[in-house]
């Protein structure tokens, strides 16, 4: 019995232990994964708290929807978490804390992150260091080179357009007897890319200006595409709005020839497909202005509420120190934006030859985007125009309305997107 | 289960009605309850074979096999041969088109070359148990069930009540208001909660509710679904119970709790089953009040495999399987006051 | 042990009966439920209704201008009211149309088949809470499975298609094709949700006393008559309740069929609250007060309904 009372008393006093140790701060991080990024991010953070016991870093893992639809209403209400992983980039920049004064080396910042800096900006802001991208992304196309194999039909070169991928495509899926020669993702920020190639602007001056000559040849294209089979309706079709329709199921099923998605595709592929059949990643079809993707990815940015700004950049300063970064995009397999990471290149955590191959030609692209590119992908507002052109262009291809009735509506969508979101016209 | 199936309406004559319940539940378990097992199925296959075309309906995986020397498990193919037969070979890689296979029986190694359009791969069944494992691993699995459980028998107990106690009121008095209070509360129905979700988020974060599990468990408590049900339900007990009560009772508290609500348990029942079900599957409310994983209810956290591009199929299938089985457990056992009637006979 | 509680809570209520008189105890009964109502549905809904009045993307209400009916004209503005493409907010338009006719078959499938399932699962059998329990699955189970569920057996490569190709028929494209994937809405819609309904008919029918139907057998009275004469009328008031809420849920219709078709092709299958939806979120500028605006006009016409049916079984009664 007196063992047990004394036990009991030593259980007791060891619990009120912490409390009376220096309380540690707290920062949370409200972030989403599409693979094992949270994992990877979970693991780094562990690092940094063994390193920095002063700092408690906790991780909210949540789904997508919740970055999506409650964290803007907690960052306008003003009880927005320290930090947070984004996609919307530009929404609420102007919430964005700026760490520029507050990292240990800002000169590190702006020289190894200047592409991907400006993204982050609010409007009019042209000096401030508001977080980090996780890594970038890039659309690009991935072949499925098996069915090239089968049907004795060579790969088209680097340099190849568009056309000339179709025609080979459509000359593979017939002689393999596969449904969809061409996928694109039901997304608008996947064919902005390809648009650009063929000489879209997408801006006029500092005006956003969506349909312009460019554009309309690509949207023409792929209009025409629908309807000789080069593209399937299996994956347009198949849902409406602004809804988002990818194609990797098709494609790890092998019956799809060439998939316009990106590099987020590859680490899944590499699982679902494994060593099935031969795959990889090519270069950016060319159009008579460039051979152009889209530039991508989430940001991880701290938010003006909170409470410990100097921890938040403490936090950020780890995650972008080189051998952290890399590590993160070596375990993730995602792009560099860190300029010295992108010129030596990343060692990924790759053994399948298809990854390998895949993340080589991702690499390439990304050095090849259009600045247009970067522009559109920087550009606040960026969202009324990809949903507005996929919208659109989909109902066009439904039968809904003519194409030129579509390039009318996209403005007209675009224009009132823009008068509800205050910008002057 | 013979004589049920055998058993007759009125005797030795078969009746039109059992033939068709008979036919009917069939093609109930079919339709309704097929895809469910299929569920639990397509739970235990793995990320590739979720998204094979055409779905298959039991968890299958390539066969593998250990082969001394070679550090990682080789698939396993059948090979045609010239009689007709296949043999099983094992496949060392692939190079393009072609795979290159061995006999893991034979010594030697000998390697067979065969095109992979001609070689069909040997599968069997496989449960992917991992589906399950790795997502209770990584979360904090038990403190999101601790929530869930909480928020469920907290919010079912104040939603039976209150909802019974208003019912009571609006079926069973005649009183002013009676007839807008009522419509009040159905009218809040018909506003779709996709856009009141924004304004509710104000109201309850601005009460200091936010990031509390009685910010879930409060707002949706005061149903108007279960108002409605119950008020509907009360409405067919005869008022003469009520009256030949009074004169025993002396007070309307003792009639409602005494008398009503015992009689009134089918309703209840099927009040309490609905409440459990949406309590722990509601989406939706948590998503936009809890904000922190401490908080988060059971469904919450398994969404987090819900991501912008990608969601991981597998684990999703398997968390719901495994939130599944409380609310099974719970309407078997609930299911069961649904079959007392009100005998007609209590009143004389 | 029971009895102990109950005189717990019987005396709170008993003094308040004493203060209050028997006659003003309904509003005390009544008065929890209206507090929670109060302060977390109505208050949001009349926030709801400033929204509607507001224009701007900010989210607090202090924020937002006012500006009168401008949402609601925005809405309404068309050149010619039966030429859906002349519409300003075409998307609109095109999402009420489909939701009427959707709502009208939905509602009908599903009242009829809640029914007849409430009838069978009535009956005294082995087993019959399992078959409770078959018939109430699909209500368990998120939207976003159930459309999973149903995406595999539909689409190009999935089981019925598999079936179809197996028995020597050509492919057909259940979600790809505008009238199809109507149909399958549908479907889908009254296979989730009919062991909701399914639950209140059988509860219902519970309060059915037995003896009337042990006398109608001893009469040899058909099948027909016993339903017509005394299921169906002793069983009105639960039925309201099916009817009330099945239009009002149809018309709500959202998360299954969005994650199922998301609204494709084209927009064969969106319905109103995918726009509302679409409009207060998807877009990068929340245009909450169009939202909110579309939302009333939604509310209202439901409410019109719903008094009618109220009206329509008062009557009745008579």
């Amino acid at each position: 019995m007196k063992t047990m009372l004394r036990r009991a008393l030593l259980a007791g006093v060891a619990a009120m232990l912490p409390a009376f140790a220096q309380a540690a701060t707290e920062v949370r991080i409200m972030w989403y994964s599409d693979g094992n990024e949270g994992e990877v991010a979970r693991d780094l953070l562990n690092r940094f708290e063994a390193a920095n016991p002063d700092v408690k870093v906790i991780l909210d893992q949540v789904p997508y929807k919740m970055i999506m639809e409650t964290l803007p209403q907690l960052v306008s209400s003003g009880q927005a978490p320290d930090m947070a992983r984004v996609t919307d980039l530009g929404g609420q920049a102007d919430q964005y804390l700026d760490i520029g004064p507050l990292v240990k080396d800002r000169a590190y910042w702006e020289k190894n992150f200047a592409t991907t800096l400006p993204w982050l900006r609010p409007a009019g802001n042209t000096t401030g260091v508001f977080g980090l991208m996780t890594g970038i992304t890039t659309t690009m196309p991935i072949v499925n080179e098996a069915l090239f194999q089968q049907a004795g039909i060579p790969l088209p070169g680097p340099k190849a357009t568009w056309q000339e991928w179709a025609t080979a495509a459509k000359a593979v899926a017939q002689k393999t007897g596969v449904p969809i020669p061409i996928a694109i993702d039901r997304s608008g920020h996947r064919v902005a890319g390809p648009a650009i190639s063929m000489g879209a602007k997408f801006f006029d001056g500092d005006k956003p200006a969506l349909v312009d000559d460019g554009l309309k040849t690509m949207t023409k294209l792929i209009y025409d595409w629908h309807r000789d089979g080069t593209m399937s309706k299996q994956i347009w079709g198949s849902v409406g709005g602004t809804s988002y329709r990818g194609a990797n199921e098709e494609f790890a099923n092998g019956q799809v020839v060439l998939y316009f998605s990106g590099v987020w595709q590859f680490p899944q592929f590499a699982k679902t497909i494994g060593d099935g059949f031969d795959w990889h990643g090519v270069p950016n079809p060319c159009g008579p202005a460039a051979c152009s993707g889209m530039p991508g990815g989430a940001a991880l940015v701290g938010y003006k509420s909170s409470k410990h700004p100097a921890e938040v950049a403490r936090v950020m300063d780890y995650l972008a120190s080189e051998p952290v970064h890399e590590e993160y995009l070596a375990r993730t397999l995602f792009l560099s934006s860190h300029a010295g990471i992108a010129a030596k290149g990343v060692a990924y955590k790759a053994d399948s030859p298809q990854l390998k191959k895949s993340l080589a030609a991702a690499q390439a692209n990304l050095l090849a985007l259009s600045p247009v590119a970067f522009r559109l992908q920087g550009y606040l507002r960026n969202r009324i125009m990809f949903n507005a052109l996929i919208v659109r262009l989909n109902q066009a291809i439904a039968g809904e309305m003519t194409l030129d009735e579509a390039w009318t509506r996209m403005t007209q969508d675009v224009d009132d997107g823009m008068k509800a979101a205050g910008v002057k016209p | 289960m013979i004589r049920f199936l055998t058993r007759r309406r009125g005797g030795a004559r078969s009746d039109w009605t059992d033939w068709f319940c008979w036919v009917y539940l069939l093609l109930g378990v079919l339709v309704m309850f097929g895809p469910v097992v299929w569920l639990v199925l397509s739970s235990f296959k793995t990320q590739s074979a979720l998204q094979e075309f055409p779905p298959g309906l039991w968890p299958m995986g390539q066969k593998q096999v250990q082969v001394a020397g070679v550090d990682r498990p080789l698939p396993v193919f059948a090979l045609p041969r010239a009689d007709g037969t296949t043999q099983e070979r094992a496949m060392l890689r692939r190079v393009g088109l072609e795979g290159q296979f061995i006999d893991p029986a034979d010594p030697d190694r000998k390697v067979e070359r065969a095109r992979l359009a001609n070689v069909t791969p040997v599968r069997e069944l496989h449960f992917a148990f991992e589906n399950y494992i790795e997502p209770l691993r990584q979360f904090n699995f038990s403190r999101y069930l601790g929530n869930s459980l909480f928020v469920t028998v907290i919010a079912t107990a104040i939603t039976l009540l209150i909802n019974a106690m208003c019912a009571f009121a609006l079926s069973k008095y005649e009183f002013r208001g009676r007839n807008g209070i009522f419509l009040f509360i159905i009218s809040t129905l018909m506003i779709p909660i996709t856009v009141v979700l924004v304004p509710a988020f104000l109201v309850v974060t601005g009460l200091g509710l936010g990031n509390s599990l009685w910010g879930v468990i409060l707002p949706p408590a005061a149903t108007p679904t279960g108002v409605f049900l119950l008020r509907q339900y009360m409405l067919t007990i005869p008022d003469e119970l009520m009256d030949a009560a009074r004169m025993d009772y002396a007070s309307e508290w003792r009639l409602f709790w005494r008398i009503i609500l015992p009689l009134a348990a089918p309703a209840l029942a099927v009040l309490a089953i609905f409440s459990v079900v949406w309590r722990w599957n509601d989406f939706l409310w948590p998503l936009v009040v809890l904000n922190r994983q401490e908080v988060f209810t059971l469904q919450l956290g398994l969404a987090a495999f819900q991501g912008e591009l990608q969601t991981q199929w597998h684990y999703l299938l398997a968390m719901t399987v495994v939130t599944l089985l409380p609310v099974t457990l719970v309407f078997a056992f609930l299911q069961k006051y649904i079959t007392t009637g009100i005998a007609s006979s209590g009143m004389k | 042990m029971r009895g102990a509680v109950a005189r717990c809570v019987d005396w709170p209520f008993e003094a308040l009966q004493r203060v209050l008189g028997a006659a003003r105890m309904p509003y005390v009964f009544v008065a929890p439920n209206l507090l929670v109502f109060g302060i977390f549905v109505a208050a949001p809904m009349i926030l709801n209704v400033w929204y509607a009045l507001t224009g701007g993307t900010a989210l607090m209400p202090a924020d937002r201008p006012y500006v009168g009916g401008a949402n609601f004209a925005e809405l309404l503005d068309c050149a010619d009211h039966f030429a859906i493409n002349t519409c300003k907010q075409d998307r609109f338009w095109r999402s009420v149309v489909n939701t009427g006719w959707f709502v009208t078959f939905q509602v009908i499938a599903l009242v009829l088949i809640s029914l007849i399932t409430a009838l069978v699962l009535n009956r005294r059998m082995p087993w019959r809470g399992f078959f409770r329990a078959v018939f109430f699955y699909p209500v368990l189970l998120s939207p976003v499975v159930v459309a999973l569920i149903w995406k595999w057996i539909l689409q190009p490569d999935g089981l019925f298609n598999a079936l179809i190709v197996a028995n020597g028929g050509i492919r057909v494209p259940f979600l790809l094709d505008p009238s199809w994937s109507f149909i399958w809405t549908v479907v889908v819609s009254v296979w989730a949700h009919m062991g909701f309904y399914t639950l209140i008919l059988l509860a219902g029918l519970q309060a059915i006393p037995k003896d009337l139907y042990e006398a109608a057998e001893m009469d040899g009275t058909p099948h027909a008559r016993v339903f017509w004469r005394i299921t169906l009328p002793l069983l009105m008031p639960n039925m309201l309740v099916v009817l009330v809420l099945g239009l009002i849920r149809a018309v709500q219709s959202f998360d299954e069929i969005y994650v199922l078709t998301g609204g494709g092709p084209g927009t064969a299958t969106q319905y109103i609250v995918q726009y509302i939806y679409e409009t207060a979120f998807a877009n990068q500028t929340h245009i909450l007060g169009l939202a909110a605006a579309a939302s009333m006009l939604v509310g209202g016409v439901l409410l019109v309904l719903t008094l009618m049916q109220l009206g329509a079984s008062a009557w009745a009664k008579r």
